[in-house]
């Protein structure tokens, strides 16, 4: 028998080690347009001291480690490009702690959006999370590892800027803590001590995080969707500058999509809004509508659509299902808001190129910082061409991206290329040697990040 | 082009000018109304194309039969004055676009049920009420190739309405249904009142909801057991397109043991959901449409109702939520009728 499945069998038990071929398919794609690739064996482990265990073996073995949350990047990220042990973490689910006067959770890297949610629903009604438009399945760690933004991003940011401490395995096997928990403390801030933010965006290549101490955010009683149009994308950034500006907001939204015609040519906001009661609801409300749009509305420039009570996440999956056969991935950029007409119209173009109905969203992050501005292209599962369309249409808007001077966010292995082409050389210098000193044989999630 | 069928010596002639004079939303006496109608009629301006909250209740109060509603759509729209801002009308008229394939067609030669664009409300048209009747329009994908259009008369776009509905008209009657059974008032209204102001030809006959129900229920007089519930109607907007089938519900109330309680917003006198005032353009739409609902679900409180019935799934969108976070539950007609006969709907509780 091989002598690495028997290693790897005896870390974690037989029962949560694979090297069946139908196993390996599985782990071997993710949701979007990248090339497959299988790993050698599939592990699920249940403590950090087994991932420990597992690192030092890939390491004298030198057997490539690909960590695995939920899967839900579209990416590629955790598709094992060279193959090794692919680290299946859905095992690691415990909610360890929710501190409710200090507003934090301290999670292990299994834990799934929908799992906290549902706790926090369950155990503690006053408190929430950021939780971003992926399927409930996507893990939180998972997305702080790829600085992604959730429904609170307006008021509070990227969810990686709400880490209170990590707990990390290193690639050669060493378990270290960050923030307060370093020295003991409880997992309440990842302040004041020296900064080693080495981990947040590196898409497992630096590391293994296992435990996960994320900030908490007050939640109101009443959590609603309020909803704007209009026609000329040129007011989309006064439109978010004016709403920011009022802080009522919970996240804001614009999006605008070929298909379903109600969306198409316009642009549609989104704006959550949440209140204690009818009071509070109604006085933000009014300085939201009324005061703040209404000269849009009287002027017939933009129209209000309404205030639905509870929440709706975004749901650009739909879009994968207005044409035939369900696929789709999409290109995340981080993108000052004043881009926002530019975003819509060369990606619009793109789309028509490629013969793909266009879908585009930009959510707020922060108070008009920036925003996360998305292209999604669709495609048929079942017919490569259009695989191979919406490829090349995500590869053009990752140029797209950089040329409009944002930041390509998530980005597959073709856009961290460019990236790395446009990198300050000692920035670039810098990275080569952190992940040299931490990885020295290479080890971590091999051909993402990688710089020659 | 279908031209609507208006006379003005029949406003000449009127000695009440109803049509305006009864508005809920305007001011106006009855010679201001006389003149304001004859200045639309000859295509002039008047403030009543701009105040104008769309809730269709002019069509009714007008005893000629003269489409005063029709008259005011027609000409926002000739003068480019429309009640709600562009992107709305904008994306309205987006909405009814059909994408997703064409239905499948068969003859069908019974009667037909037509749910028009709200295939996600099958659930509505469940049990022995509808027991053996062909529905059509049951598939969310193809539901815009049913839209009776005339949801354009609340933005000023009546031009939509005449271009599209024969082309809904000819996709119906190609089912060869010996009568279409409309689930919406709506489009009961399209099929008869608008189209027959338009000259538009329905080659099938329409059969308003309600009357179905009542007659099934008849039918099942056997099986219904009093509701004893008090109920409040929501009445809609499109039910002033066929006042003369209004009186069912009163009918079905009566069979099913629901007593209709005693309300100021009743019948002629109904406020209609707000939901198309709540997006117009005039300033403070919003405070107004929230204003008038509550009004609304107030007098519904201080009547005692128990119950708020609809038919309009716009109203019950509208409306819903807040009748129930004041008390008052909120049922679909059918679902109501379905209780009376013993069976429970789904989500009922």
């Amino acid at each position: 028998m091989d002598p690495i499945y028997q290693s790897l069998a005896a870390i974690v038990d037989a029962e949560h080690v694979s090297d069946r071929p139908e196993e390996l398919y599985i782990y071997s794609f993710d949701l979007g347009t990248a090339e497959p690739h299988r790993p050698d064996y599939v592990v699920s482990p249940v403590t950090a001291g087994q991932i420990q265990e597992i690192v030092r073996l890939a390491n004298r073995e030198n057997i490539p480690v690909v960590p695995l949350g939920g899967g839900m990047s579209l990416a590629g990220l955790a598709v094992p490009l060279k193959g090794g042990i692919l680290l299946d973490l859905k095992r690691m689910d415990r909610i360890i702690e929710v501190n409710e006067k200090g507003r934090y959770a301290v999670l292990e890297c299994g834990v799934s959006q929908g799992q906290l949610t549902s706790y926090l629903e369950r155990h503690h009604p006053h408190l929430t999370h950021s939780e971003p438009g992926a399927p409930p399945a996507a893990t939180i760690v998972g997305n702080v590892v790829i600085h992604g933004q959730g429904d609170l991003a307006q008021p509070y940011g990227f969810n990686s800027d709400m880490v209170n401490g990590l707990e990390v395995v290193l690639p050669t096997g060493e378990v270290c803590c960050f923030g307060s928990c370093a020295i003991g403390a409880r997992w309440f801030t990842n302040h004041p001590l020296p900064d080693v933010g080495l981990f947040l965006g590196w898409c497992g290549t630096t590391g293994i995080i296992t435990k996960l101490s994320i900030r908490l955010l007050p939640a109101k009683r009443i959590r609603g969707v309020g909803r704007f149009v209009v026609d000329d994308e040129e007011l989309v950034p006064e439109i978010v500058y004016r709403l920011t500006h009022t802080q009522m907001a919970e996240d804001i939204i614009a999006f605008s999509s070929a298909i379903p015609p109600f969306a198409s040519m316009l642009q549609h906001f989104t704006v959550n809004i949440a209140a204690d009661s009818e009071k509070e609801l109604e006085m933000k409300q009014e300085i939201i509508w009324d005061d703040t749009l209404g000269e849009y509305i009287q002027k017939g420039d933009g129209a209000y659509l309404g205030f639905t009570r509870a929440l709706e996440r975004p749901q650009i999956s739909k879009t994968s299902d207005y044409k035939k056969g369900g696929g789709f991935e999409y290109v995340g950029s981080i993108m000052p808001i004043e881009k926002y007409p530019e975003c819509y119209q060369k990606g619009r173009e793109i789309s028509e190129r490629h013969d793909i109905p266009y879908t585009v969203t930009g959510r707020c992050i922060g108070a008009a910082h920036s925003m996360m501005f998305a292209w999604t292209y669709a495609f048929n599962r079942a017919d490569p061409e259009t695989i191979k369309g919406a490829r090349n249409a995500l590869h053009e808007t990752d140029r797209l991206v950089l040329e409009l001077g944002g930041v390509i966010w998530k980005p597959g292995t073709y856009g961290q290329k460019l990236v790395l082409e446009r990198l300050d050389p000692n920035t670039r210098e810098l990275m080569k040697k952190i992940k040299g000193l931490l990885d020295p044989k290479g080890i971590m999630n091999p051909g993402n990040w990688e710089i020659p | 082009m279908y031209e609507l069928k208006f006379d003005p010596d029949l406003c000449l002639g009127c000695s009440t000018q109803a049509c305006l004079a009864k508005c809920q939303y305007i001011e106006i006496d009855r010679e201001t109304a006389q003149e304001e109608i004859l200045k639309i009629a000859r295509g002039e301006d008047s403030f009543v194309l701009h105040e104008c909250a769309t809730c269709y209740a002019c069509e009714e109060y007008c005893t000629f039969g003269n489409h005063p509603f029709y008259l005011i759509a027609e000409k926002q729209e000739a003068r480019g004055i429309s009640p709600v801002p562009r992107p709305l009308i904008q994306r309205a008229v987006n909405i009814g676009i059909p994408f997703r394939g064409r239905p499948e067609i068969k003859e069908i030669n019974s009667p037909v049920l037509n749910i028009g664009a709200f295939s996600e409300l099958t659930h509505l048209i469940q049990g022995k009420l509808f027991e053996g009747i062909a529905a059509i329009s049951t598939d969310e994908r193809k539901m815009f190739h049913f839209f009776c259009q005339l949801m354009y008369l609340h933005y000023g776009r009546d031009s939509i309405i005449k271009e599209r509905l024969p082309g809904i008209i000819e996709t119906i009657a190609k089912y060869k249904p010996t009568e279409v059974i409309c689930f919406h008032d709506e489009c009961y209204g399209a099929y008869t009142s608008y189209s027959s102001a338009h000259g538009i030809d329905v080659p099938f006959k329409p059969v308003h909801f309600y009357e179905y129900l009542y007659n099934r229920l008849v039918e099942l007089k056997d099986m219904i057991r009093p509701l004893n519930l008090k109920v409040a109607y929501q009445r809609p907007c499109s039910s002033r397109l066929s006042p003369d089938k209004h009186l069912f519900v009163g009918r079905i109330f009566d069979l099913i043991g629901a007593e209709s309680v005693k309300r100021e917003f009743v019948d002629e006198n109904a406020l209609c959901c707000a939901g198309a005032i709540e997006g117009q353009k005039r300033e403070g739409s919003r405070k107004r449409a929230a204003m008038q609902q509550k009004r609304n679900i107030e007098d519904m409180q201080k009547a005692g109702a128990e119950v708020c019935v609809f038919n309009c799934p716009a109203c019950f969108q509208t409306l819903g939520g807040m009748v129930a976070r004041n008390g008052i539950k909120p049922v679909h007609m059918s679902d109501l009728c379905r209780l009376a006969i013993g069976e429970t709907p789904e989500g009922w509780r």
